[in-house]
């Protein structure tokens, strides 16, 4: 067991957890929340790496995470504006913008389709230098990302139930009353997707400084694993207020970077990486609905061994 | 209050499917008048009342509520002032959210407190359940739970309180109590009247219970094929049988009342 399990496993699931965390929270507001299936996720998060990444080079490691939230907010806010004023199916928007993301994202990175870092400094290279302890440094690069999903989802926490986010949420939840509550959907639509562009942007930004690049297909695949992340949240916390069911979906992002670890300590190449990540997928969405077929079959037994034992 | 002038409203024009559902309907409310609605089936009074909250905007006419012409007013903005309730139950509050959390919602938007980033204070709450203790439904104790966990009787009861929670100019009754059991219609019944009477509310109801139309409120409307054919109050009305006024619609309809609900519920 002690080889499959090592602390330095545990140690960069929960750091991996913790960044990719904010994808998973983006998809908390705009899938759960909203309604929405926003495919921009995986064109988005490129994007906030590559804005990133830009301004890192550029010599201001702090200031590229706000730059990176900024071009997150402009990606959400075209996706929102496409379906909200412009007819476009939000499922087509997401797909649409993601497309158009690409040579954008080449674009920012000066048309090459990987950039690296390792010269210059970034958030984690800073904070490395402040204490030269030895459980400091190891420690360090999990306390930056959990710091930062720890201000995110108390911000979310606060906000989510306050005028503007109790309108957000009753958006997803009830179209009809929200119209009849003199709620304006489409601005809330806007702002909600604002936000989980910004956040997914956000994640894709501290990956790019933890990594120390940058590259062009970062993001392919993330929706995926983010809606893992979500749906392994939602399973794990299912009633409570806003701040626990978001800390559940941190929760469960660092539950499936674990498992993810688990399973390529076990020998699997690391091209099967994407696979296992469906597979993860499938089984946390289903779980639930298996969980309910298993206990209606051990019912059903159940009857039929008493109604046996009576006749 | 609600002054409607001339409106009509064609949906599908130029198609097989034309359906023209409001034909130079004119209605004058004043305020505090409570008017019950009854009409044969597609006689155009979910289609007036759509009209007024502005799901669509009308081919002709106009529509003046408290002075402001609202004719062309977008829906969300229309609905500050105006009260809805549906038939359905489950339209009226958001499943996944708390009952105080809906009520807070109805609340905020409304009264003055409609900053971006207000919150509901203690004092709000409390008025929240004091609000709630009145429907005498046990919601009070409940107020953390989410909405999807009420009957449907409840959820109607939270939809009036949240509607009302700031007096609406206009109130609009969707045959609210329809889809509920007996009992519990009773209940709300009882508790949408007090809360107009205590307020004085300006309200459209409609309903297919001929008792009800008679007896609820001060005037009584009967709509059919898109016209309002019959207007009652006063004397008129007090003398007004169930019978008599099925006899009255025919004259004026030159048909019998043809709602299959009020065939079915024995007048």
């Amino acid at each position: 067991m002690s080889t499959i399990f090592t602390l330095s496993i545990l140690q960069s699931a929960l750091e991996l957890g913790c960044i990719y965390a904010l994808i998973a929270i983006a998809l908390y507001i705009s899938f759960t929340l909203l309604n929405i299936a926003d495919l921009s996720t995986d064109g988005c998060f490129t994007l906030g790496c590559a804005v990133g990444a830009m301004v890192t080079m550029a010599g201001h490691p702090v200031l590229a995470l706000f730059m990176a939230m900024g071009a997150g907010v402009c990606s959400g806010f075209i996706t929102a504006f496409l379906q909200t004023k412009m007819g476009v199916q939000s499922i087509l928007a997401g797909i649409i913008v993601n497309t158009g993301l690409y040579t954008v994202n080449l674009a920012v990175m000066g048309f090459s389709s990987n950039i690296n870092l390792f010269h210059c400094d970034t958030l984690f290279s800073l904070a490395k230098q402040v204490s030269e302890n030895k459980i400091y440094r190891d420690w360090y690069e999990l306390g930056i990302a959990a710091l930062i999903v720890l201000a995110v989802c108390l911000i979310l926490g606060w906000f989510l139930n306050t005028s503007s986010g109790l309108s957000i949420r009753a958006t997803g939840d009830n179209a009809h009353m929200v119209k009849a509550s003199s709620i304006n959907p489409g601005r809330m639509i806007t702002a909600g997707l604002c936000i989980s562009g910004s956040l997914t942007a956000l994640s894709g930004a501290i990956l790019g400084q933890y990594q120390k690049s940058c590259d062009i297909n970062f993001g392919t695949g993330q929706v995926t694993i983010a809606l893992a992340s979500l749906i392994i949240g939602n399973t794990l916390v299912r009633r409570g207020g806003m701040l626990k069911r978001i800390s559940g979906v941190v929760l469960g992002s660092c539950l499936y970077r674990f498992i993810v670890a688990i399973a390529l300590r076990l020998n699997l190449p690391a091209e099967a990486v994407k696979l296992v990540s469906a597979v993860i997928v499938a089984a946390a969405i289903s779980f639930p609905c298996l969980k309910e077929k298993a206990g209606f079959t051990k019912k059903k037994m159940e009857m039929r061994k008493k109604a046996a034992v009576r006749t | 209050m609600l002054s409607i002038k001339n409106i009509s409203k064609t949906f599908h024009a130029g198609t097989v499917n034309e359906k023209t559902a409001l034909r130079n309907v004119s209605l004058e409310m004043k305020s505090g008048d409570f008017a019950t609605i009854v009409g044969s089936n597609g006689a155009g009074k979910s289609t007036l009342f759509h009209a007024v909250t502005g799901a669509f905007y009308v081919d002709g006419g106009q529509i003046i509520l408290d002075g402001e012409d609202i004719t062309f007013k977008k829906e969300h903005l229309r609905s500050r002032d105006i009260g809805h309730l549906f038939q359905d139950p489950l339209l009226g509050t958001a499943p996944h959210m708390t009952i105080e959390e809906n009520m807070a919602l109805a609340y905020m938007r409304v009264s003055g407190k409609h900053s971006p980033f207000g919150r509901v204070t203690k004092k709000d709450k409390a008025l929240f359940r004091e609000k709630l203790a009145l429907l005498d439904m046990g919601l009070e104790e409940r107020m953390k739970n989410p909405v999807g966990l009420l009957s449907g009787g409840q959820r109607q009861a939270l939809t009036l309180l949240m509607a009302t929670v700031v007096t609406p100019k206009i109130l609009l009754l969707d045959e609210h109590t329809a889809a509920l059991d007996p009992a519990t219609a009773e209940k709300v019944m009882k508790l949408t009247k007090d809360i107009i009477a205590e307020r004085g509310i300006t309200c459209l109801m409609v309903t297919h219970n001929m008792h009800q139309a008679l007896e609820t409120g001060n005037r009584t409307l009967m709509m059919n094929d898109g016209r309002i054919i019959l207007d009652i109050t006063g004397k008129e009305r007090e003398s007004m049988t169930v019978d008599t006024l099925l006899e009255k619609f025919r004259e004026q309809a030159g048909t019998r009342l043809d709602n299959d609900r009020i065939l079915l519920s024995g007048r």
